[in-house]
């Protein structure tokens, strides 16, 4: 039970909190226009990046992050390209990120366990500087959605009627998927490059089916997460399970809660 | 009644000229020259892939013409910027049946153009929702969400959010299918009377050829390729005295 008390806990606990409200956050709108993979494929580009921060000794995170916000510019200009096929785009860039990654991999053979930590998420060793960059992104996420919620309400609802009304549909996109990779790129050190897009989707596929607006599946899609965020860590801690496995396995059976209770039928 | 002839009293709305559109490797359209003014009721006609929708995202700007010029209100449309002015209905709304917004609040997204960034919605944004709701009888499904209407009342959600501004210009690409029999009935009753007496100019694609042709008489203005297009002036200039539309409920059946 100590390990609650703990100091790496409570950084655990924080960090997990401030992903817990920017990847649903970031989710929804990925997910309603049909996104929902871009998770996956920027969080391996970002271990691609991680990998090259390991080789070349500066910070992984950050090289990480660069990675992501690169390869989300070029997942958009493909996206354009490739009009109503956007996963087209998003398994090209995925492939791309992992040929790179195992690349990197191989040049760098020393290094493998810290990379693991990437993969599967190390939440306990989340330090000050972590939580800053964390902390950061936060605050860049809550911002843009607060200040732009009508452009990327009717973004998301129906591109064409958002381009029709002289809002500047290319720079909401691009935001989207900048703030994507800033928010995954983060995650990824929180629960694992393999399980963030879980925390990005499954909170937003419970509110689907719940909520009776827009705003409310926004609200609901964070409140599940970070249900989801604290439950896991407690749980986990109690009980040493994996902490990123622990919140993923949590959202799993929320959302199979959530369609038992609507039996597949939305509100 | 026969097409009365557009009167030169007003500045043209839309001009096009020789305007040439094509998808790669097949031409769509060819030196189209054609011009809107202020009070014209277009009705645009064509068979199927003859390039009617093609022509309407042009004038929205959705997709630049591959030669030629489209004017909006005088001013080039890459330079135009008033898009409130402009409602547009799509053709057949490619709707995602999961999207968890409600009938309020798409109307309401018709308010959010370029004008309203970095600002909250104006004070009057309630009154025109309502009036908007009332005018296409959504007011009872108002908090439903959107994807768990019928096909007619979801055309009229888009209908409403197109006319929410109160714009200048109405853009509609095959508004009524869908709809049905009375209900057609009762809204081009609507748009006659916005057409008439609301000072709204209208630009319709439509096959229901039956009532085009009642209003905006049977000789075409023009034809270019497969297009037909037949218009009819309102200069009567009966203005009805109400400003927003909710005295024209009665004309729209309900949603039951
Ligand atoms: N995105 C596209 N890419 C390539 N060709 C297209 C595209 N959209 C339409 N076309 C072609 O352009 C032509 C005109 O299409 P358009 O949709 O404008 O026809 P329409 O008059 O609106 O037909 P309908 O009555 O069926 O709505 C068609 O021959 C179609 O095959
Ligand atoms: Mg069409
Ligand atoms: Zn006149
Ligand atoms: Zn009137």
């Amino acid at each position: 039970m100590e390990i609650l008390f703990s100091d790496f806990f409570q950084r655990a606990l924080l960090g997990g909190l401030l992903i817990g409200l920017t990847a649903p956050l970031i989710g929804i709108f990925l997910v309603l226009r049909r996104l929902s993979m871009i998770g996956d494929t920027l969080a391996h580009v970002t271990i691609a990046g991680v990998a090259l921060g390991f080789l070349i000794n500066v910070y992984p995170l950050v090289v990480g992050l660069v990675f992501a916000v690169i390869s989300s510019f070029a997942i958009e200009k493909l996206r354009r390209a490739y009009k109503g096929y956007a996963e087209l785009s998003i398994a090209v860039i995925m492939s791309g990120g992992v040929a790179v990654a195992s690349f990197l991999f191989t040049l760098g053979q020393g290094y493998n366990t810290d990379v693991t930590s990437y993969l599967f998420g190390s939440i306990y060793t989340l330090g000050r500087t972590d939580l800053y960059l964390v902390g950061g992104v936060t605050v860049v996420v809550l911002a843009v959605v607060v200040f732009f919620y009508k452009e990327l309400f009717l973004l998301t609802f129906e591109e064409d009627a958002a381009a029709v009304s002289g809002l500047p549909v290319k720079l909401l996109n691009m935001l989207i998927t900048v703030l994507a990779a800033l928010v995954i790129s983060t995650a990824i050190k929180i629960v694992g490059a393999l399980l963030v897009s879980a925390l990005l989707t499954i909170p937003v596929a419970c509110s689907l089916f719940l909520a009776k607006s827009f705003r409310m599946s926004i609200v609901l899609s964070v409140v599940i997460a970070e249900i989801a965020v604290i439950v896991g860590l407690i749980v986990a801690g109690i009980w040493n399970f994996a902490p990123g496995a622990t919140i993923v396995l949590l959202l799993i059976l929320m959302l199979l809660l959530t369609l038992v209770a609507c039996r597949g039928y939305t509100v | 009644m026969s097409a009365i002839p557009t009167a030169d009293c007003h500045q043209p709305m839309i001009e096009l000229r020789d305007v040439c559109f094509s998808y790669k490797d097949q031409h769509v359209m060819k030196d189209l020259n054609f011009s809107v003014k202020e009070r014209d009721f277009v009705g645009i006609v064509g068979s199927n892939g003859a390039g009617k929708t093609t022509l309407l995202k042009m004038l929205v700007g959705l997709m630049p013409p591959t030669g030629g010029e489209i004017r909006l209100f005088g001013e080039s449309i890459r330079q135009f910027r008033d898009w409130e002015r402009i409602g547009y209905v799509p053709q057949k709304n490619a709707l995602n049946m999961l999207f968890p917004a409600t009938v309020r609040e798409v109307v309401t997204s018709g308010l959010f153009t370029n004008k309203s960034i970095f600002r909250r919605l104006s004070r009057d944004a309630k009154a025109k929702l309502d009036d908007a709701l009332q005018v296409m009888r959504i007011e009872d499904i108002a908090d439903k969400r959107i994807g768990r209407l019928s096909g007619g009342q979801q055309q009229r959600v888009f209908l409403a959010r197109a006319m929410i501004n109160q714009p200048d210009l109405l853009v509609l690409d095959e508004p009524t299918v869908g709809i049905d029999a009375e209900t057609q009935d009762g809204f081009f009753e609507l748009i006659r009377h916005m057409h008439q007496h609301h000072n709204i100019t209208f630009l319709m694609v439509s096959h229901d050829i039956d009532r085009l042709e009642d209003y905006l008489g049977k000789e075409p203005r023009q034809q270019n390729g497969k297009i037909k297009f037949f218009v009819r002036h309102s200069h009567d200039d009966l203005d009805c005295g109400e400003t927003n539309l909710q005295h024209s409920i009665p004309l729209v059946g309900s949603v039951e």
